[in-house]
């Protein structure tokens, strides 16, 4: 018993430190007062990250990234939201193959769709835009919203409808009074999700950006100059720190949900 | 006595190629509390959700108060249901549940008001009205959904298998306390259940269902002690079956050779489905007595005790008639110097041809 | 007519009449598109005129040209090593979450393996190049406990780097399925499994490891698939050498200005990939009986 305890706690550890070493370097790096990203540390400093707080470039790169990613965050759940229910609450002709085709995006990689939608764009004689960026942004962005609002709306018992609808009230009101508040935690979290992904996105945003720069290709642009790195390194960090925050927020509004629908909280996160 | 509430005729109801319904008529009586009893799958929660109007009807027509219900969406009929699950509004409070249905009406505040603390009251959950549902105990949960629907005063209420979720005890005190209810009110109940004691306490009438298919709508006493088929019989309570053959009719006059039993002759009113297709007859274990000393009886039959099964107050024997193999059950109450027969004894057991069912 | 009437009101239509947003946007963002790539890559391009006589030059090109078919084996052969080596890594920790950690934890457990997820995505693979370069934290370490003189220069810009980086980066993913399924494995099948004499080795063979088979198909699809199409890794990490198809891919459509042949080297990875994933699939179902 012991020696296997032992195993797992030497294996978990090593996982632990692989797992972390690139998120732990990075605030190290932000910190340090060197200009070379490496190893010894120099001193501490917060300089990289008042450098921010200038760049005007980098500015108009985080506002193009929060635009696509508020509009992908609303667009996508709103989706679905459609396709979660019709899934959960309905049998329909195709059901499966088509949740299959719609979902299609979560294992398809990247480069696949960012090609298919620039030859689109292309063929089609249409600018590169925020707008196609956003586009492939919903794309992805939907499977997971799905994932996350199905098991929103399974966990919804079907009686509470009809109760709702058998003590007289219409289908539209039901949505509102019963279906709705029950779903909310899930659609917050699915909002919260899809803004996370879209504002890290890069392969899709790379292929289809015209422009004007995303968050993510304004960075791989500054990869290139080591001069460049250590404010890089403190960006890294604030990105890190806004994403756990909005993912605590969406687990938070998710145990809710899980909390009110009187399910057992087993699941994981995601 | 008056209109019935219910009616149903010729109600067909298809799932693709499945009948889950086939052919239902029925009439149920305004202020009955009445019952669909069967096993899972024979069709009884189905009817239930087509009167409420949860499920289309493939045909037949359906009428409640003498109006039909076709095209009339579940949130316009004069039912309300209680779920299985009981479908107690998991965000809302005790009495925000209570209010739904009021509100929907859009009632005046002060009547909303009023009523809501009513109906709290008749099922007893007073000093409940702001408890968050989701920390309700079952129990407490099925008085919840009562109120909200008897708040509504419907003219029918329906309740799908509400005492299954609760434990033996609980559920024992709910029955009277549902049939308490039912009363008070006035309103019609149609409960489904698939418990046959359930139903037998609580109903003034029953309807046994199989296969989607009424089988018997009777009242308790005549569905136990007069079922209509065998199947029926074996439903409700307990029925020791024996191979029969009818050789004549005459008359009131039955005559039957039964298996171990010999020749007999019955009266026409114990073929209590009609002569027509019977092969068996039935007794209930309770009608059996095993004779003991000088004990004697209008009939009496030589048999060998098989099995003895010893539950305090009664004791169930399974006993070996001559010439049946399946044994045959006895059940005795365990009276003051009654001695419990051991396995392989060989007792003489006592019946009367009054007690004997003509069956198909 | 009334059949019409009537089919309108059935949960059929009222389903697919909830679906018809979602599934027609992605029928118009992901099927034309898809289409269009297919059929571009049975065209030819002339710098920027677009030929659309049907030719299958570009798929004969990327099929004998041994510079294509040697990149489509390196970047075959890298995925399936991220992929066996993710499912060798995820499987104990998804372990370790479902078995050894108490029931209230497990959550706080699953996060902690979420959050480096979460840290920019490009900075990710970035840092990786820093902790396995020259003067990198791996190297720096090792020489100042002695173990190395020189700095080890096979770790960075290889196909061990992008196999090292990619599992880092999908392990998450590999891990969560096979969570689940974990999870569903009822206790009280390997309670019998010990009562009827099985030593705790056969237990976890005979019981566990079955019946948590579908999460590892979940996992290994999961991170197969979309491994073949990252370009960044290998860019920043992989060196001369570790280059994908993706960067072929990425580099026709860009500076090479052959798109047709790029849309040929996408649908035939697609392809391979599509079909290994499906033998793999196979060959589950023929040889290992799980919950179904």
């Amino acid at each position: 018993m012991r020696g296997k305890i032992g195993f797992f706690r030497w294996f978990i550890g090593f996982f632990l430190l692989f797992l972390y070493a690139p998120a732990m370097l990075l605030p190290i790096f932000a910190f340090n007062a060197s200009s070379i990203v490496s190893f010894p540390l120099t001193g501490f400093t917060t300089e990289w990250f008042l450098v921010l707080f200038t760049n005007e470039t980098l500015h108009l790169a985080a506002r193009n990234s929060l635009l696509i990613a508020i509009t992908t965050a609303i667009f996508s759940t709103l989706l679905a939201v459609l396709a979660a229910r019709a899934s959960t609450r309905f049998s329909f002709f195709g059901r499966r193959s088509i949740m299959g085709f719609v979902m299609l995006p979560m294992v398809l990689p990247e480069i696949i769709i960012g090609v298919s939608l620039l030859v689109v764009i292309i063929q089609m004689g249409f600018e590169l835009s925020l707008w196609s960026i956003t586009m492939g942004h919903i794309l992805i962005c939907t499977p997971f919203c799905i994932a996350i609002l199905s098991s929103a709306f399974m966990n919804l018992d079907k009686s509470l409808e009809e109760a709702s609808f058998d003590l007289g009230q219409t289908r539209w009101n039901t949505f509102w009074l019963v279906i709705f508040p029950l779903v909310m935690p899930g659609i917050v979290a699915s909002l919260l999700i899809a803004f996370t992904i879209s504002l890290d996105e890069f392969i899709i945003a790379f292929f289809l950006a015209g422009t004007e720069p995303t968050l993510p290709v304004y960075i791989w642009g500054q990869l290139r100059f080591p001069a460049k790195l250590p404010s890089l390194m403190a960006l890294g960090t604030v990105l890190l720190l806004v994403s756990i925050g909005l993912l605590l927020i969406a687990d938070y509004f998710r145990r809710r949900g899980i909390r009110k629908t009187g399910i057992e909280n087993t699941g994981g996160f995601l | 006595m008056t209109l019935p509430i219910i009616r149903l005729s010729g109600l067909d109801k298809f799932y693709g190629e499945f009948q889950a319904l086939s052919q239902i008529n029925l009439d149920i009586k305004t202020g009955e509390f009445f019952s669909l009893l069967g096993p899972s799958g024979c069709g009884k929660t189905t009817l239930l959700r087509a009167i409420a109007g949860f499920e289309t009807l493939s045909s037949g027509s359906l009428q409640i108060d003498g109006l039909s219900m076709e095209g009339v969406p579940a949130n316009k009929r004069p039912t309300n249901m209680v779920f299985q699950s009981y479908a107690i509004f998991p965000h809302m409070s005790v009495a925000e549940n209570v209010a739904y249905g009021l509100k929907a009406r859009k009632l005046p505040k002060v009547e909303i008001k009023a009523r809501v603390a009513e109906a709290i009251d008749m099922v007893g959950l007073q000093g409940f009205d702001e408890r968050a549902s989701h920390a309700l105990s079952g129990g407490q949960r099925q008085r919840v959904a009562l109120a909200r629907a008897l708040v509504l005063k419907p003219r029918v209420l329906l309740l799908d298998e509400p005492l299954s979720a609760l434990d033996k005890k609980l559920r024992e005190q709910m029955q009277s306390e549902l049939r308490r209810l039912q009363r008070a009110v006035g309103i019609t109940f149609v409960l489904v259940t698939h418990d046959q004691e359930e139903a037998l306490t609580m109903s003034d009438r029953i309807a046994v269902m199989f296969d989607g298919k009424i089988a018997q709508v009777a009242s308790p006493q005549i569905l136990y002690g007069k079922p209509s088929t065998r199947k029926v019989a074996a439903f409700i309570g307990m029925m020791n079956f024996l191979d029969a053959k009818v050789l004549a009719a005459s008359g009131d006059n039955v005559e039957v050779e039964v298996q171990s039993l010999g020749k007999l002759t019955l009266s026409l009113e114990q073929a209590t489905g009609g002569l027509n297709g019977c092969d068996s007859v039935g007794v209930r274990p309770e009608m059996l007595t095993i004779l003991t000393g000088s004990q004697t009886s209008e009939r009496e039959i030589e048999a060998e005790v098989t099995e003895v099964s010893y539950y305090g107050d009664m004791t169930y024997y399974d006993v070996k008639f001559p010439s049946k193999e399946d044994p045959i059950t006895v059940t005795m109450r365990n009276t003051a110097g009654r001695e419990v027969l051991e396995v392989g004894a060989k007792a003489r057991v006592g019946w009367s041809t009054s007690s004997l069912l003509l069956l198909k | 007519m009334v059949g019409f009437q009537k089919w309108r009101r059935s949960e059929s239509a009222q389903g697919l009449f909830l679906i018809s947003p979602t599934l027609c946007f992605a029928l118009l963002l992901l099927a034309v598109p898809l289409v269009m790539v297919a059929a571009l890559s049975f065209w030819t391009q002339d710098y920027l005129t677009l030929d659309r006589t049907f030719t299958t030059a570009n798929y004969v090109t990327a099929w004998t040209e041994p510079m294509y078919q040697y990149l489509m084996a390196r970047s075959l052969k890298i995925s399936i090593f991220v992929t066996v080596a993710t499912v060798f890594l995820a499987y104990p920790v998804a372990y370790f979450i479902s078995f050894h950690v108490a029931p209230k934890r497990k959550a706080m457990w699953i996060f902690l393996i979420t959050i480096p997820f979460w840290t920019s995505y490009l900075m990710r693979i970035f840092l990786w190049k820093v902790i396995l370069g020259y003067n990198g934290v791996v190297n720096g370490s090792l020489m100042g406990l002695g173990v190395i003189e020189q700095p080890l220069s096979f770790i960075l810009y290889n196909q061990n780097a992008v196999v090292l980086t990619l599992a880092h980066a999908w392990v998450p993913f590999a891990i969560l399925p096979i969570f689940v399924a974990l999870e569903r494995v009822d206790r009280s099948l390997i309670e019998a499994a010990e009562d009827l004499g099985d030593s705790r080795l056969r237990r976890f063979l005979r019981v566990t490891l079955p019946l948590s088979m579908p999460g590892v198909i979940a996992a290994t699809i999961i991170v197969f698939i979309p491994t073949i199409g990252d370009y960044v890794t290998p860019r920043l990490v992989g060196g001369p050498n570790g280059l994908m198809i993706s960067n072929m891919i990425e580099l026709q459509f860009k500076k090479a200005n052959n798109a047709p042949l790029g849309a040929a080297l996408a649908i035939s990875a697609m392809g391979i990939v599509t079909f290994f994933a499906l033998v793999f699939l196979w060959m589950n179902r023929k040889y290992v009986r799980g919950p179904s």
